[in-house]
């Protein structure tokens, strides 16, 4: 099968620092990807090389078998990339309803006379975007609060609606940077759920970070572990934990024990 | 029906909320700074006034002519600046305002800092009227499409927006070139008002109180723009028999309402008629329910 994602030999270096040193990977269609390692192992660069945020210094990047090394992030956006931030970044200020609404401009085929002059095809379009947000809103379980302002929203809630507003661009393959971050065991349990029961009801692929290793376990098809940009192992949640550069890599080898 | 002071005044007011909305629009959704907007008022002023002065030309074209000069000026400075992040893009507006007005100081067609006399006087109380509707209409139903969510966006949370697929140096240079294009039409209009331009009318202090006008209506409120425009426009009329403290006592108005509501007088809330009879009739409530409580603690206090 031809993957989704295909990440080859990647660098990335901040001044003396180098992030990420020639990573590869390949992520499968429909499967959950995991990508862990400690603070600092180059997990987020990564998510930022691919969404455009930064440009590799050397590499390729090839999603959907087209390159998109160093295109802007709005555009590989719209090729079908969504991605969540390690440190929400809703639209704050609006409501839960505008939030999705907002992610929706791609299926807003319409110019500006259209909406100067509110034609027919203004009002068809807009319409079907409400009803694509609001379908979206109730297939997250959020349809109840789509009034309120998101920054109200309990935590859980804000995550959630992040991951509503990335599927509104339709992707083929979600990031999800730490979605379990600051959750307690019940609360990322009912996270995994959630994940699986949208990615069946959306149908995409996910890449994610994440730190709770019972998160890993229960969602990730695959592991990629990472440290100091370098890949150490990679392969099922129980091949990877057994392994024993990952056991140094997080306890500092046997002397840490 | 107005007697001609009223009149000046409704037709300043028009001027002022047409270039307001311009800004309303670039700094209350889409969160850019300008200061140098006055810079294209008056290039919608001297191009629509030499035009009707020095060929002639009838009083609709030479505005429309003025609006799109002033929206070619602000594409080409937007194209090279708006790659720029928050206060470096706001300090670019400003050199460009200045900039603009040293210029119409030293090119001679204008007649620099002397002034541009004999404009015929085409700006009437309708035509000042129906423009102002017109430009609240295209405002309206630009924020109320996916262009104002884009720039909504934009304001809310700049990286985000970009991962929904949103092009934020487009949207922000259609915010950009809108707020220019409502400048340069205020400023045809206003040529054609006072029939007199002098470069030193579209200084720095002009393009700040447009900007202090959106701030104090409410940022993220077209309606909030609009009533902001006419207290500013207002209060130095109605402190002029104050005469020298007339500019002291708009300073004092102005720091009060930043004070006490930073927000704005609207905030992000636009009116609307059916919200103002929803909120008279909790007040209703409000009122009639302390009542019943009071009678029933007093009824309580007197059984025991």
């Amino acid at each position: 099968m031809t993957p989704v994602l295909e990440i080859k030999n990647v660098t990335k270096n901040f001044g003396g620092v180098r992030a990420i040193d020639d990573f590869s990977v390949k992520i499968e269609p429909g499967k959950v990807h995991g990508l862990i390692g400690p603070n600092g192992a180059g997990k987020t660069t990564i998510f930022n090389n691919i969404t455009g945020i930064l440009t590799p210094d050397k590499g390729t990047i090839i999603f959907d078998e087209k390159e998109i090394t160093g295109k802007k992030p709005h555009e590989i956006a719209q090729k079908g990339i969504g991605r969540t931030f390690q440190n929400i970044r809703l639209f704050s200020n609006l409501s839960v309803m505008q939030n999705v609404i907002l992610a929706s401009s791609m299926d807003a085929e319409y110019n500006l006379i259209d909406s100067f002059l509110r034609t027919p095809r203004y009002r068809r379009k807009e319409k079907a975007i409400n009803e694509k947000a609001m379908s979206l809103l109730e297939s997250v379980g959020l349809e109840d609060n789509c009034h309120e302002i998101a920054s109200k929203l309990p935590y859980g809630h804000q995550r959630k609606l992040e991951i509503a507003r990335a599927i509104a661009l339709n992707p083929k393959l979600i990031l999800l940077d730490e979605p379990a971050a600051g959750m307690n065991a019940d609360e990322s349990a009912e996270l995994v759920g959630f994940i699986l029961d949208i990615k069946n009801k959306h149908a995409f692929t996910v890449l994610m970070i994440e730190h709770h290793m019972d998160v890993v376990t229960n969602l990730c098809d695959y592991v990629t572990v990472l440290n100091f940009g370098k890949t150490i192992a990679s392969g099922t949640p129980a091949e990877v934990k057994s392994n024993e550069h990952v056991i140094e890599a997080y306890l500092g080898g046997a002397e840490g024990c | 029906m107005f007697s001609d002071y009223t009149q000046g005044i409704i037709i300043i007011a028009c001027i002022n909320m047409i270039a307001v909305l311009g800004i309303s629009v670039l700094t209350g959704f889409t969160r850019l700074f300008s200061f140098g907007n006055a810079g294209f008022m008056s290039i919608g002023a001297y191009t629509s006034a030499l035009l009707t002065v020095k060929m002639g030309m009838p009083f609709f074209p030479a505005i429309l002519v003025g609006i799109l000069f002033a929206g070619i000026v602000a594409y080409m400075l937007g194209s090279l600046t708006l790659k720029l992040k928050g206060d470096y893009f706001l300090i670019t507006t400003l050199g460009f305002g200045e900039m603009i007005r040293v210029l119409f100081n030293y090119i001679p067609i204008t007649g620099g800092a002397m002034g541009l006399s004999g404009i015929p006087k085409y700006t009437t109380l309708p035509i000042a009227v129906i423009s102002l509707v017109l430009a609240v209409i295209i405002s309206w139903t630009l924020i109320h499409s996916k262009y104002g969510r884009n720039f909504t966006a934009i304001r809310e949370q700049e990286i985000a927006a970009e991962s929904v697929g949103i092009d934020i140096t487009k949207s922000k240079k259609m915010a950009f070139v809108f707020s220019a294009m409502l400048a340069g039409w205020a400023g045809a209009l206003y040529a054609h008002n006072l029939m007199f331009l002098s470069p030193i009318m579209f200084n720095l202090p002009k393009s700040a109180e447009l900007t202090i006008t959106v701030v104090i209506g409410g940022l993220g409120s077209l309606t909030g723009s609009i009533f902001g425009s006419l207290v500013v426009t207002l209060l130095p009329e109605i402190f002029r028999s104050l005469a020298n403290y007339r500019m002291f006592l708009y300073g004092v108005a102005v720091v009060l309402i930043i004070i006490l509501r930073p927000s704005g007088l609207f905030g992000y809330r636009e009116f609307s008629i059916r919200k103002l009879i929803a909120f008279f009739k909790k007040i209703g409530k409000k009122n009639s329910a302390p009542e019943k409580t009071k009678v029933t603690s007093g009824s309580n206090g007197g059984e025991k």
